[in-house]
């Protein structure tokens, strides 16, 4: 494998993403501002119950993590339909890097493209909430957001080979996904509240555990709301990361053999 | 070895209402250095042809090979040789400027910053858009999108290119531009080889070294133009304007006519027939005096790849 190659692709894919997040300051204001209002909304009916103002904190790094999920949903699943619309995905697939680069470089584009909201979102949440984050241990915090977009990209990479089958049926996947998924990853309330075989179930959304293994690392005193203790939330994402960026792997080969076989790489015009 | 061959090379596509044969037993042989041509109407596989070789499709049965490398097998070997340019293509993305897309798509060839830097910028003055490199892409026109199109593709220094319809829908001045481009890309390197697919006569005649015509997924003449044009010496080909509009029917029963084409315009009717002798140029002339038409002009032409073409399928191209 001609590693350097890869590695420019990578590069070269993750460019016009980040270029969006700096290049449109508008987008960047309405992808903000609007999740914003809805996660406002639970932080006041917190704020109206007198509930622990940790509760608040809840919302707020639900509410980032959850720009992320919508980043995986439209942002990386649907683009390799997208780019079929526009024939980028012809020459993609005819050029000659890996293509999981160019699922790694809009993965991380998209990281990229996404934090810079979800820095904004926790920066209302400290400044206009008021929120206290008392972290106990930085560099497991780290390692777990870090080990969570792996695998919430990682599901995104799988999805994009997916949906690229399955064609127009994606769009409708992705709004049959959104709203079980802010529900089921506890976005606004702490995951454990939904019992035990839902918790089990929600866990094999990759943002479930990694929210709450945040959450306890981030708000201590609510420690009793953690469903599993943070290492071993850690363990179990680094094995559905590396799983599912496998996973994705395969998925891309099948995709591009199968399209091969049936003449569906490309728009019939194209 | 040549640069691009096929051999018996088929391609159906299957759905669960029928079954389109896209292409049949197509067998051909581009040399390097050679400019090859496709023409055809559309929907006569030319495009899909053009996908086999470029390792986006697989054909259902016979064998394609580019620089020797088999398209089912070794398309890691193929990628890095060839690049392809289509008619109408809105590659990249519209946010980027031109400059940065280029460089995009540099990437995924693994060219060094600076050296993509460099062709980059020789092939925009090329072109003559290197005053656009930092407009964005979605402002340009569809002329000036399809040259950065065609330095996409050349800038990553292929062995082979190829072009489908690339002058498609473009101004006069463009496709001049690009057509003396691929010229002189050719002329660079003797091992340079491009497949161009068109529905033009006058491109492939002016352009390519040999010309294949392919109808209904089957080659069904190749040759050099002249010699396809000296296919058709021994008929006449006429260009008759008659007016008011008459029914151009009885034609198609008429003895000697090879093939015609006609086209409405504006209460006239242009007809172009390729016809076997003198003796037929009397009878088309008096059907159509029968019929109440007037003939407002008429011309007997140098045969053209047109005319080739109503020769072998009895129908126009366009």
């Amino acid at each position: 494998m001609n590693v350097m190659l890869n590695l420019r692709a990578v590069k070269g894919r993750a460019y016009p993403r980040v270029i969006g997040a700096l290049r449109e300051p508008s987008w960047a204001f309405w992808d903000t501002f609007l999740p914003i209002l809805s996660m406002a909304a639970y932080v006041y009916v917190y704020k109206s119950l007198n509930a622990p103002k940790e509760f608040e904190g809840f919302v707020i790094l639900g509410g980032v993590m959850t720009t992320y999920w919508l980043n995986v949903l439209w942002g990386m699943a649907s683009q390799l339909y997208w780019e079929k619309e526009t024939a980028n995905l012809q020459l993609y697939l005819a050029a000659p890097m890996s293509k999981m680069s160019i699922l790694a470089g809009m993965a991380l584009g998209g990281m990229f493209a996404t934090t810079v909201r979800g820095v904004s979102i926790i920066l209302v949440g400290v400044f206009v909430f008021q929120v206290d984050f008392v972290i106990t241990n930085f560099w497991l915090l780290i390692a777990i957001f870090g080990i969570t977009l792996v695998a919430l990209y990682g599901m995104g990479m799988l999805f994009a080979s997916l949906f690229l089958i399955w064609g127009r049926e994606a769009w409708h996947i992705n709004m049959l996904l959104e709203e079980p998924v802010y529900f089921l990853s506890g976005y606004s309330f702490p995951v454990k509240a939904l019992g035990l075989s839902l918790s089990v179930a929600a866990s094999f959304i990759p943002f479930t555990l990694g929210l709450d293994a945040m959450r306890q690392l981030t708000f201590p005193s609510m420690a009793e709301w953690g469903l599993l203790s943070p290492y071993l939330e850690l363990a179990i994402l680094v094995i559905m990361g590396t799983f599912l960026v496998l996973l994705a792997r395969y998925a891309l080969h099948y995709m591009e053999n199968l399209g091969k076989e049936r003449g569906t790489l490309t728009m019939r015009w194209q | 070895m040549d640069a691009i061959t096929c051999e018996n090379l088929g391609r159906l596509f299957k759905s669960k209402k029928r079954t389109v044969e896209a292409l049949a037993n197509v067998t051909i042989s581009v040399k390097k250095g050679e400019l090859f041509g496709l023409l055809g109407p559309n929907g006569a596989g030319k495009t899909t042809l053009i996908k086999v070789f470029t390792t986006l499709l697989l054909p259902t049965s016979g064998t394609a090979h580019v620089y020797g490398y088999d398209v089912t097998k070794d398309e890691k070997k193929i990628r890095p040789i060839i690049n392809m340019v289509s008619g109408g293509e809105y590659s990249g993305y519209g946010l980027l400027t031109v400059k940065e897309n280029l460089w995009m798509f540099s990437q995924f060839y693994g060219i060094p910053g600076k050296e993509a830097d460099r062709r980059i910028t020789t092939l925009l003055n090329r072109l003559n858009i290197a005053h656009m490199e930092k407009r964005k892409l979605r402002t340009l026109s569809t002329g000036e999108r399809q040259r950065v199109n065609i330095i996409r593709a050349f800038m990553t220094e292929p062995k082979v290119v190829f072009l489908d319809e690339p002058t498609l829908g473009l101004d006069v001045e463009t496709a001049r531009l690009i057509r003396i481009f691929i010229r002189e890309w050719l002329e660079h390197d003797p091992d340079h080889t491009v497949l161009l697919t068109t529905h033009y006569m006058m491109e492939a005649d002016e352009l390519c070294d040999r010309i294949a015509i392919i109808h209904q997924g089957k080659i069904v003449a190749l040759d050099t133009p002249q010699a396809l044009k000296n296919m058709v010496t021994k008929e006449i080909s006429l260009k008759v304007d008659v007016y008011p509009e008459i029914g151009l029917d009885w034609l198609h029963s008429l003895d000697g006519i090879i093939g015609f084409k006609s086209k409405e315009m504006g209460g006239k009717v242009r007809v172009r027939a390729v016809v076997d002798g003198e003796q037929v140029v009397g009878d088309v002339l008096a059907g159509i005096n029968e019929r109440g038409g007037k003939i407002q002009y008429l011309q007997k032409e140098e045969p053209t790849l047109e005319d080739v073409f109503l020769k072998l399928t009895g129908r126009g191209l366009e």
